[in-house]
């Protein structure tokens, strides 16, 4: 909201410098999130009040004029003026020469310097708002009150320093300026004075000139009003139209701007019939019908239904409650007759009204942030005062005041324990009691408790219901900083083990180790992702309400993020290689209440496998493939001490015969192998190829806690390598040959150092070399006891696999 | 054979052997030596056993001189060793220098997101703090997202979080199922599962909201949540533990500022802000001129919410927090952008 200091200074006085004041609400809980000045750039001596004491025209244009302009001292200065409005008699704001002005040719605030317009010499100007920089209407120039001192500072008048301030939806109150006033208020000690709501009564009693009736007095809690004969409807006053202006309201008439003006002061929303249109004189307060049409002020029909509530004649609707007033009572020039409605709807309808008409104003606004029903008497009668001041007219004796939702003032038992079992420090008394008071709370008797304060929550404040919520009220104006700073006395809680983020974290940190980069993408993917990445099954859960086609599904995989990231990095990363892994979340629907959110590991690897360097330049230029992929998840496997198997497996997006499943125990945890092309492609990847792996990290999780880590003592004798070269059908899996191998008792370990096909291998086969080492945990091994063994081995490879031997050492 | 037979046979092997080892110059030829002179079928040895026909009182005459003579071989044959080794240190000292401004093998630098990076700071800062982390669904019920915090249906605070609902037509018809707009929901689920226990949490996660991007806008972002329950704890340990949070993180000399704010699951509710390391207090564009940067919303945890989960409030009290991760990684890296984050552009990521 922006609040005018101007119009602040009106019920409580301002003692504080603005950006001090502005401090302390912020600090309060009103947060005053800019400061506007208005006027501090005009200097007093060249930016003045000044008197249009004649206007000739210009001798050479139809269009300009030459006011002439008593600016003070008896100086009369005669300028150019392109501006309709312009009239003797007038006051206005002349600014002289070299005062610092927005130029509205050039769209910069300069010095305002002589000009020479069709031929005549200009010194000086005649002002518009624009270029005052207060508003935006250039068409015409700012008039001011008549009262206004010739010659004197502009700034007198017309500055201002206006509060941006953001209203917490808690805090309805500091919707309007008598809200904030009391904060300020309590802030620096200061009394609030209201606003003067006395006028004369001098018509018939209103009951005989007007009925209301609500209908459904769950929906209205109250129903207040006024009526108002021989009105004159025209424009506002200035000060009004100013006050309105500054507050960021643009003036309608009088009597609208009043009803904005009260709802501004009060924070109680307001709305003026034109009393003439109301047939039968009757106000029903009812439900919509089904399908009951209502021409809205804003000039759009709109189709309403129940339980909307609507303010009603003896035959339509003619406003919407709490919203907005009807086309079909609005008032006009030609109004004289008003009826002045000041009301309290239930917040919840008027939001979802608001809501499903799209419709949302400064009244709705307000209803639905359940605002005090002991407000509306008050604007009401405040707002019938300045409509006759203003507007003139007669009022009728009395008020209308229909009051079904009257319920007991919020009262709350606060206690000096409560204090300071929350805030950690006793405050004193005469403190709290101090506190409360300039806030507006009054104390009460208690007809049960003897201790602590029974209080009553002012009648502007519709956020107070519990304890605490007064336990605030003294923190808050006391200070939060004010407010002492401790430990947790407290013993640590039990914590139980949290075995996933423990993995997740390892699993990241290896992977980091291992030079791959990590990636965070978004949870939200597209129908056209999911086709590219051919990620259809199990079909996912889409948003209700998508923000765009681009986010529309829960992803049930992290494959189309990732390779969507390989191409965004590709041409920039893919000389350095690309080696990138994700541990995000993938939603699996499920029937239960909610998804089962699978933490999953995903990794991609694609480019050369070195950068560029001198010290090995071919390997810069080799592309890294399946085997790269592995050798990472082994790895990091191997870090979780995690045995697997890898074993060769099909999947639709990669490539046959590239492609292995990652096998724990009986539980196939994941999968690695590289993308197929015609994936790739969709991707625009299609210079090298791309290998990704998978892992599910709940089943790996499984497998990892069964893992022990008992300790081994290493054996004290020498070791003996022996090196062979086998022949097998190249269908045999050498993962099976190792295994075969190191089932024998004096194998310590077997690695496979060379595969080759083709020379001298016959088609079909394939050769294997593999380095086996041999050791005792008893004793120095010979060599005779290694050759006995390695024969042996051999011997049984031929049974079994049909290996045979090409060469040994 | 006699006695001066013996010694002058001794003190002739000294000397030759000496002259001999003065023109060694490689290791190979010194052990060869000491072998011949030293060795278990060396000539010394030789000597010492051709001394068994001497009579006894000239043996030991001889014998003597024989260690004697060993004991100063041994010597000779140690710093020559030693010589020799130094004067092949200072031969491979000088050869074969290298370009020492040409790059070292490459050794690959992976590295974690910087999402992932603030998150694990934050939660260690209050891990230290007894705070144990905890996880929990992304995807939320509207009762643990919003009526649990004491947000109920059509109430204006809503507007505080556009809201993802997720389509659960089919599933669930009645049921309404969102994307979490903020951490929060896991008070309510770890005090149910605590059961009117002590809690200290931290809870890292995913969050989202229906929102347009701009620099200081994501729809997808990470909050970590906190949260303690306990008897006697009070709105004055919170300001302890967001101190002690804020130093951790942002510096010991962070001076920290509580002002009053609004969540419906606090009260009282608090914003918390820091002194700009950027200007030292005294203004620039990050603070918006103002020497305060806003960190994270907490407060006082509602006794409404306390007793919704089956904590008694006027027994139980308990404070909660909640920061965006994004901006913490922003203020302490200089970032402009929070795009940046999810767009995932390496030359972005590598520099964390
Ligand atoms: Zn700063």
């Amino acid at each position: 909201m922006q609040v005018p200091l101007s119009w602040l200074k009106k019920y409580v006085p301002i003692t504080l410098p603005p950006r001090e004041l502005a401090h302390r609400l912020t600090m309060g809980g009103v947060e005053v999130g800019g400061i506007g000045e208005i006027g501090t750039s005009w200097e007093p001596d060249k930016v003045v009040v000044g008197h249009v004491l004649k206007v000739d025209p210009h001798p050479n244009a139809d269009r300009l004029r030459l006011p002439t302009v008593d600016v003070g001292n008896g100086e009369h200065i005669t300028v150019v003026c392109g501006a309709p409005n312009v009239a003797a008699g007038q006051k206005i704001a002349f600014a002289k020469e070299g005062a610092r002005l927005f130029n509205t040719h050039s769209g910069h605030i300069e010095p305002l310097r002589p000009a020479n317009i069709r031929g005549f010499k200009s010194v000086g100007m005649v002002c518009s708002v624009l270029e005052l920089g207060i508003g935006d209407d250039h068409t015409g120039i700012l008039v001011l009150p008549d009262e206004s001192e010739i010659g004197s500072p502009l700034a007198d008048i017309l500055g201002d320093v206006i509060f941006e301030t953001e209203t917490t939806p808690n805090r309805p109150d500091c919707l309007s300026m008598l809200g904030i006033a009391h904060e300020v208020a309590a802030h620096t000690g200061q009394a609030v004075t209201e606003p003067d709501a006395d006028y004369p009564e001098d018509d018939d009693p209103i009951e005989k000139q007007a009925t209301v009736e609500i209908a459904d007095p769950d929906l209205c809690y109250r129903y207040t009003a006024s009526l108002i004969s021989g009105v004159k409807v025209g424009p506002s006053p200035q000060w009004l139209q100013d006050a309105l202006v500054k507050a960021g309201q643009r003036p309608i008439n009088n009597v609208v701007d009043i009803t904005n003006y009260v709802m501004l002061e009060y924070n109680q929303p307001l709305h003026a019939f034109d009393f003439g249109k109301v047939k039968e004189r009757r106000i029903i307060v009812r439900q919509a019908r089904k399908g009951e049409e209502l021409e809205t002020l804003d000039g759009v029909k709109r189709k309403l239904s129940p339980p909307m509530l609507v303010i009603a004649d003896a035959s339509d609707a003619i406003g919407l409650a709490g919203v907005m007033g009807g086309a079909n009572s609005e008032v006009s020039d030609g109004t004289t007759t008003i009826l002045l409605e000041s009301a309290n709807f239930d917040a919840v309808n008027t939001r979802r009204t608001a809501a499903a008409l799209k419709l949302s104003t400064g009244a709705s606004y307000r209803f639905e942030r359940s605002i005090r029903a002991e407000l509306a008497p008050l604007a009401l009668r405040r707002a019938t005062k300045l409509i006759l001041d203003i507007a003139g007219g007669k009022a009728a004796k009395g008020i209308i005041d229909h009051y079904p939702g009257e319920k007991p003032a919020p009262t709350v038992h606060l206690t000096r324990k409560r204090i300071k079992q929350v805030l950690g420090t006793d405050i004193p008394p005469d403190k709290v009691e101090s506190v409360l008071t300039s806030l507006g709370f009054t104390k009460k008797k208690s007809s049960t408790k003897n201790d602590g304060l029974h209080l009553e929550a002012p009648y502007w404040r519709s956020d107070i219901a519990i304890e605490d919520d007064v336990v605030e009220e003294i923190a808050r104006i006391i200070g939060y900083d004010e407010m002492p700073t401790t430990t947790i006395a407290t013993s640590i809680p039990h914590h139980a083990p949290q075995p996933m983020w423990e993995l997740k974290q390892r699993t990241r940190d290896l992977l980091a180790a291992a030079g791959m980069r990590e990636i965070v993408t978004y949870s939200l993917t597209s129908q056209a992702t999911i086709e590219k990445a051919e990620t259809l099954e199990p079909k996912p859960l889409a948003m209700a309400n998508p923000m765009s086609a681009q986010f529309q599904y829960l992803r049930t995989s992290l494959r189309g993020s990732m390779l969507e990231t390989l191409a965004t990095n590709w041409h920039t990363s893919l000389r350095d290689g690309l080696r990138l892994f994700e541990v995000s979340r993938v939603y699996m629907p499920t029937k239960a209440d909610l998804p089962d959110e699978r933490e999953t590991l995903i990794g991609a690897i694609a480019g050369r496998r070195l950068p560029l360097s001198w010290l090995a330049k071919e390997l810069g230029e080799v592309d890294m493939g399946f085997f790269d992929a592995k050798g990472v998840v082994q790895s990091l496997l191997s870090s979780l001490r995690i045995e697997a198997a890898f074993e060769p497996s099909e999947n639709n997006a990669l490539l046959p015969g590239r492609t292995a499943s990652i096998v724990c125990g009986d539980h196939t945890v994941g999968i690695v192998g590289e993308v197929h092309p015609r994936i790739l492609a969709r991707f625009d990847l299609t210079e090298t190829p791309v290998t990704i792996f998978e892992i599910d990290l709940p089943k790996l999780l499984q497998s990892a806690s069964a893992a022990s880590r008992s300790y081994a003592t290493a054996s004290r004798f020498p070791e003996s390598l022996r090196d062979i070269a086998l022949v097998v059908d190249s269908g045999v899996p050498s993962s099976n040959i190792e295994a075969f191998v190191s089932q024998h008792k004096m194998v310590q370990r077997v690695t496979p150092f060379d595969v080759f096909t083709g020379g001298d291998v016959p088609t079909g086969k394939k050769s294997i070399a593999y380095e086996i080492v041999f050791q005792s945990e008893k004793d120095t091994l010979t060599s005779e006891q290694v050759g006995r063994a390695l024969e042996d081995i051999l011997r049984r490879l031929q049974k079994e696999f049909g290996a045979e031997l090409r060469s040994q050492s | 054979m006699t006695a001066e037979d013996a010694s002058s046979n001794i003190s002739d092997l000294q000397s030759r052997a000496l002259t001999e080892l003065e023109t060694l110059q490689d290791a190979r030829r010194l052990e060869d030596w000491r072998v011949v002179y030293l060795g278990r079928k060396g000539k010394l040895t030789q000597t010492l056993r051709t001394l068994g026909s001497l009579p006894p009182e000239q043996r030991r005459e001889a014998g003597q001189a024989a260690n004697r003579a060993k004991t100063t071989l041994e010597e000779a044959y140690d710093n020559h060793l030693k010589t020799l080794e130094e004067a092949s240190f200072a031969t491979s000292s000088t050869k074969g220098r290298l370009d020492v401004t040409l790059p070292g093998w490459p050794v690959l630098r992976g590295g974690l997101h910087p999402t992932t990076q603030i998150v694990r700071e934050i939660c260690n800062a209050f891990a230290s703090m007894g705070f144990q982390v905890v996880e929990g669904p992304e995807v939320e019920s509207d009762e643990y997202n919003f009526e649990k915090l004491n947000i109920p249906k059509d109430h204006p605070a809503r507007d505080m979080w556009n809201t993802l609902w997720v389509d659960y037509t089919g599933i669930q018809d009645e049921h309404s199922v969102l994307l979490r707009t903020h951490t929060s929901p896991m008070q309510a689920r770890i005090m149910e599962k605590m059961d009117s226990k002590p809690v200290r949490v931290i809870v890292p996660g995913k969050c989202y909201r229906y929102e347009a991007t701009d620099a200081t806008h994501e729809w997808h972002f990470f909050q970590v949540e906190g949260l303690a329950v306990d008897k006697g704890i009070t709105f004055a340990d919170l300001k302890g533990t967001l101190y002690e949070f804020a130093r951790l993180v942002f510096g010991q000399n962070r001076k920290v500022r509580f002002r009053c704010d609004y969540f419906p699951f606090v009260e009282p509710g608090a914003e918390m802000s820091i002194d700009c390391f950027l200007c030292d207090g005294q203004g620039c564009r990050v603070c918006k001129k103002t020497g305060w940067i806003e960190v994270l919303g907490a407060g006082m945890v509602h006794p409404k919410v306390l007793e919704g989960v089956g904590y008694d409030p006027s027994v139980y009290t308990g404070f909660a927090f909640g920061m965006g991760m994004e901006r913490m990684a922003m203020l302490k890296h200089g970032i402009e952008d929070i795009r940046l984050f999810y767009s995932n552009d390496l030359r972005f990521l590598k520099q964390f």
